[in-house]
């Protein structure tokens, strides 16, 4: 039997809540596994899609964007923009030959540690299954 | 001898002191801070974690240390007391003695060689007694100072130490001497000590039977640092408990075996250890013996419920007496109170949550300053109700421990308050002005070099992470030219190593492998800045919280994972520039919302420290609740002539203006600045006023109870709040028989919490009722009894023996029933005790609603931008050490809108948030966000699609240019407005796309799906 597959995912957090909130699972202890890189923003409004494209370039297998709950947001609203911003970019992703699954976008507040741990070892789980990324070249 | 003079003296070091020195020092006053210990710290930094947040205590405690040992207007005397004050208010003559150490603390440089030579092994009193020291020792790692002291007691003055110095540090010869000074107000934060039952409630058997520890010995056991290294382990054999378990109440609430009051804190903390300990070991077995589970504090009943479907297993119960088997397991007997039967239970070990005990040193301490304290050694207020936070000299001001049990967010308000009190004796003195920033090298022109700085974190990283393994990798990666490990990256020590380095090698980019930026960015970026590196120049990668923490099963993975880090934060580092932080003048006025006791109080403790106030009541009266309640607790004072007295101290301010009837309609501008409209309703004015800081104090209300227990259908069911109100206005009747149920509407799904002040109310109503209807039958339904505050529990006993009510237990998961019949109501209720269901007749049902933030804060917190939870109470910036401000920068909370508290209470804290709100006024300027958002008009196409995405109405479109502006003062530094700009044209400072990307590019090393 092969070595298990064992998928790099990308985290975009936001500061305020879900990058919080990756610390609380710290703080607490939970435990996930070891795949996913984390990339500290002040809100996940500030997350471009150009970021997650670039990550799936440069080895990701997987992109969790997160950010602050709805109606929770630090800023307000940047998590309005970036649900919209990122509902688009979902779509698209298939056309250029990424399975949906490969992306993800939730909500963790910065008490929501046993959530966030949830979070990455489901992903984790589901890209372990689906395999590597293989991007077409054009 | 010379004498130097301060402004305030500080005496106690612990979280209390810590916090009142640093609220002073940042007006701009000067404190000097005198501890009887070697290191600052004082008990929180001897916990594991902190409830119910479960924060380690000594990372939030460390950045405090250092920040109060750098802080320029604070003098810090260690391992020295306070011997005598002489003198009055505004000029106290205080001699301090300094015990010798018998090391330089200029020459000492922490390295440890001297503890290393020494062959005196000494019981180590910081962990316990359970594990040794020498007796040349720094008291624990993060220590500041970051000092050697040599214990006199026991040293055998062999020399060894002194030959081992490199630094010739170590003189015998240095004496201890007085030191005489000169301060205008005294604030007093000694802390409190925990029992050691060797004496009083010795059937337990603690120092007779290896396996019996006090609650604070395991916080140790449990600590990283600790004997066992966090390895819980039993102290005779080191073996790994099975099961273990807590007895609450050990000394505590019990006039015979110890001391009458409730030590407030244990039932919280025994519950974190059990979590703790099961979150460690999930298989050990975690019991919690206890009298009533006193979960009163905000997310308190959460936290116990959260334990409780852990497996951690509560027993209600009176346990007799303790006794060792030959395995050093205990046997404990014990009555159930639910079942009433008597039990026989065995443990591997036993853990004692004992009464907390004043300092024995207050009663000396006491004398030195001519102060009250109590019959069992605490500091007393020289009016519990009125000025909690005053000794009985004018003068001298009182904060945590030292005047009774309190947990670590009632200290640090607390301590907030006593500066604030203790600050308005210095009204009239000059104040030093804020330091210049340090000037800054100026790098742009240098060839990256990055300095990586890989903590251990004790075994918390390095346990777990291969640290020599990160650190090779952090010297291959390109623009690195210093690589250094350290044991804790936040002590005082390391942070000097850091200074050093940077200097040494003109370093231009650090990044440290540690905690999180959240919680320890500033404090690094501090020493960075203190040789000349701009903090945008700073850089961490976090291989604790999102790392060696959470893949503590992993260790190779973790491994990996930290060197992915570290890459991703150095090629980040590389892209990073200079941040400049820009300075704002404040407006120097203050507003308050909410007239009640803790805006009241807010008000008049900013207007005599010379602060110009607004105070907006909705309302056309001052008062808040004291218009409603009858009496308060403690003392029985009338809520009318408390309100009377208020209200005139506040008319007699020409600082403080009044806005009545009048609502907050619309709030704009940022700290400093704030633009906030006042609307007087119909027929009113409406105002703008201009102030720097607000203060949010809006109360709470009970919550609406229609339809159930009868009310609202049946007159004769009312709340305490209508209670109240008939007994201030004589309009009660004769009742015949009263029942009273506790926790109504409380402990379920809608309003989880315990409400805190209920019990306390039901107590003093009780009383009350008994005084109006002599001859009434009087019932207390209960589900915990839960008083809480000082003095309540010698209340609620002395109730118990004056009005002898019918007390009844009831669990909330089967409330009682009121019904009506035809000669009243009659309220059925399962008693658990009896394991009955009892039928009481009534005339009067009295509920003790559960309580709720103001209705209003739905409306408010938008306004304010701020956040609030489920039950409308608002959200501090942290739980533990920022109680009263808000996460929204000059804004701050004070009273029942946080969470339902008592007077004393409030007015402490109101005066706490008052001086956290003076801080910018006092200070004159603010420093405003330096990761704001930029253009770069050369891109910029004027399309306008950023427009609607900042929030703020920081961005606008010059029309004539055809480009985006963007006021910088306005701007939070989200980033939204960056990813929708299609053109690039936007950037957020430190947040550049080049910084973010270089990160994403460098995750994995050599990677790519291309």
């Amino acid at each position: 039997m092969s070595e298990r597959f064992e998928p790099n995912i990308l985290g975009l957090l936001c500061s305020w809540c879900a990058y919080t909130g990756a610390d609380t699972a710290g703080v607490s202890r939970a435990q996930y596994p070891a795949n996913i890189r984390i990339v500290r923003v002040m809100c996940s409004g500030r997350i471009d899609p150009i970021f997650v494209a670039r990550a799936f370039e440069h080895g990701a297998d997987g992109v969790l964007v997160a950010g602050c709950h709805p109606g929770d947001c630090h800023y307000v609203s940047g998590n309005h923009f970036a649900q919209d911003r990122f509902a688009t970019f979902a779509r698209i992703l298939d056309f250029f030959g990424i399975d949906e699954r490969r992306f993800r976008l939730d909500w963790v507040s910065g008490a929501e540690g046993a959530r966030f741990a949830t979070i990455v070892s489901e992903m984790t789980e589901e890209l372990r299954a689906l395999g590597p990324l293989k991007m077409k070249v054009s | 001898m010379q004498t130097q003079s301060y402004d305030t003296l500080v005496i106690g070091a612990g979280i209390s002191g810590m916090q009142a020195a640093l609220d002073l020092a940042e007006k701009g006053y000067r404190v000097l801070v005198v501890e009887r210990q070697a290191s600052i710290g004082g008990t929180m930094v001897k916990l594991d974690k902190t409830f119910p947040t479960n924060d380690c205590a000594i990372c939030i405690a460390a950045p405090k240390m250092v920040e109060l040992a750098r802080h320029p207007n604070i003098t810090l005397l260690t391992s020295a007391r306070v011997e005598q004050v002489k003198g009055s208010v505004g000029n106290f003559e205080v001699t301090i003695w300094r015990q010798t150490t018998y090391v330089d603390p200029e020459l000492c440089t922490g390295c440890g060689d001297c503890a290393r030579a020494c062959p005196v092994d000494v019981d180590d009193t910081f962990n316990g007694r359970l594990s040794q020291r020498k007796a040349i020792y720094l008291q624990f790692p993060q220590a500041v100072p970051a000092i050697y002291t040599i214990d006199y007691a026991h040293c055998t003055g062999c020399g060894a130490c002194d030959r081992a110095c490199g630094p010739r540090a170590i003189s015998f010869l240095r004496r201890s001497r007085p030191l005489r000074v000169t301060a205008a107000s005294v604030i007093v934060a000694t802390g409190f000590e925990l029992l050691e039952p060797t004496e009083l409630r010795k059937e337990y058997g603690f120092g007779r039977f290896a396996n019996v520890l006090t609650a604070l010995q395991y916080e140790r056991i449990l600590s990283a640092s600790g004997p066992s290294d966090g390895h819980i382990t039993r102290p005779s054999d080191g073996k790994v408990p099975q099961r273990i378990a807590w007895i609450q109440c050990v000394g505590s609430r019990s006039e015979q075996g110890g001391y009458p009051y409730c030590s407030k804190i244990c039932c919280m903390y025994a519950t974190k250890e059990a979590l703790i300990t099961r979150e460690h070991a999930p298989d050990t077995e975690a019991t919690i013996f206890y009298m009533d589970l006193r979960a009163y504090g905000k997310d308190f009943q959460q936290y116990y419920e959260r334990a409780a479907a852990h497996g951690v297993r509560y027993v209600r119960s009176r346990p007799a007496m303790v006794s060792e088997n030959s395995d050093q397991s205990v046997t404990l007997t014990y009555a159930d109170t639910l079942t009433g039967t008597m039990h026989h239970e065995s443990f591997d070990m036993l853990v004692l949550s004992t009464a907390v005990v004043p300092s024995p040193d207050n009663r000396r301490l006491a004398q030195a300053l001519d102060i009250a304290v109590d019959d069992h050694g605490f500091f007393v207020p020289r009016d519990p109700l009125r000025e909690p936070l005053h000794a009985t000299r004018e003068g001298i001001f009182l904060a945590g421990g030292a005047q009774g049990p309190n947990d670590i967010p009632d200290s640090v308000a607390q301590a907030c308050g006593a500066a604030g009190r203790a600050a308005i004796p210095l009204a009239t003195r000059t104040r030093a002005k804020p330091p210049e920033p340090p000037a800054e090298r100026e790098v742009s022109d240098e060839p990256t070099r990055t300095g990586v700085f890989v903590c251990s974190c004790g075994k918390n990283i390095g346990g777990f992470v291969d640290v020599a393994a990160v650190t090779e990798a952090a010297q291959t990666l390109p623009g690195v030219s210093f690589v250094e490990s350290s044991t804790f990256a936040c002590s005082e020590d390391a942070q000097r190593r850091i200074r050093a380095a940077i200097d040494a090698n003109g370093l231009n980019r650090v990044v440290v492998a540690a905690c999180s930026p959240i919680t320890h960015g500033p404090v690094f970026q501090q020493t960075c800045a203190e040789v000349g590196l701009n903090a945008g120049l700073f850089e961490m990668a976090n291989i604790r919280n999102q790392c060696s923490w959470v893949h503590s099963g992993a260790p190779g993975a973790a491994t990996t994972k930290s060197i992915d880090l570290v890459r991703m934060a150095v090629a980040r580092a590389d892209q990073m520039r200079p941040l400049t932080a820009q300075m704002l003048p404040v407006h120097p006025d203050c507003l308050v919302i909410g007239g009640g006791v803790a805006g009241m109080n807010a008000a008049l403790t900013l207007a005599d420290m010379g602060i110009n106030t607004y105070l907006v009541e909705r309302e056309p009266i001052l008062g808040g609740k004291l218009n409603t309640l009858a009496t308060l607790a403690p003392g029985d004072v009338a809520a009318s002539e408390l309100r009377e007295q208020m209200v005139h101290a506040v008319q007699q301010r020409p600082r403080i203006k009044l806005f009545l009837g009048t609502e907050v309609r619309e709030i704009s501008g940022h700290v400093g600045d704030f633009r906030v409209t006042l609307d007087e309703g119909i027929g009113g004015e409406i105002n703008e006023v201009r102030v720097g800081t607000m203060i949010v104090a809006t109360g709470f209300r009970e919550a609406n109870l229609h339809g159930r227990y009868g009310y609202g259908n049946e007159p004769r069911v009312i709340t305490q709040l209508e209670l109240e109100r008939h007994l201030r206005e004589g309009t009660l009747g004769q009742p015949r028989s009263v029942v009273m149920i506790n926790c109504a509407g409380s402990l379920e799904a809608e309003n989880p919490n315990c409400c805190r002040i209920g019990c306390g109310i039901a107590v003093k109503n009780l009383r009350r009722l008994r005084e109006a209807a002599p001859t009434a039958k009087l019932s207390l339904l209960y589900h915990d009894l839960r008083v809480y505050g000082k003095g309540q529990e010698e209340h609620f006993t002395q109730m118990l023996r004056e009005v002898e009510p019918l007390r009844v237990r009831y669990d909330t998961a089967r409330p009682p029933t009121v019904a009506a019949t035809q000669s009243g109501l009659e309220v059925t209720v399962y008693d658990t005790l009896l394991r009955d269901e009892l039928t009481l007749e009534a005339d009067l049902v009295v509920l003790t609603a559960a309580l709720r933030g103001d209705s209003e804060t739905s409306r408010l917190k938008q306004m304010l931008k701020v956040a609030a939870n489920g039950q409308d109470f608002y959200n501090e910036a942290h739980a533990k050490i920022r109680p009263l401000d808000f996460n929204t920068e000059g804004i701050y909370l004070c009273g029942s809108d946080h969470y339902p508290r008592t007077i004393a209470d409030t007015m402490a804290q109101a005066a706490g948030a008052a001086s956290r709100a003076a801080i910018p006024l006092l200070r004159g300027e603010v420093s405003v966000e330096a990761i704001v958002a930029e253009v770069q008009p050369e891109l910029c196409s004027g399309c306008g699609l950023c427009l609607d995405s900042c929030a703020y109405g920081a961005m606008s479109m010059d029309a004539l240019q055809n480009l985006v502006l963007i006021e910088e003062v306005l701007c939070k530094g989200c980033g939204t407005c960056v990813a929708a700009c299609p053109s690039g044209a936007l950037q957020q400072r430190g947040f550049t796309d080049p910084q973010l990307l270089a990160m994403i590019e460098t995750a994995w090393e050599g990677a790519t799906n291309e």
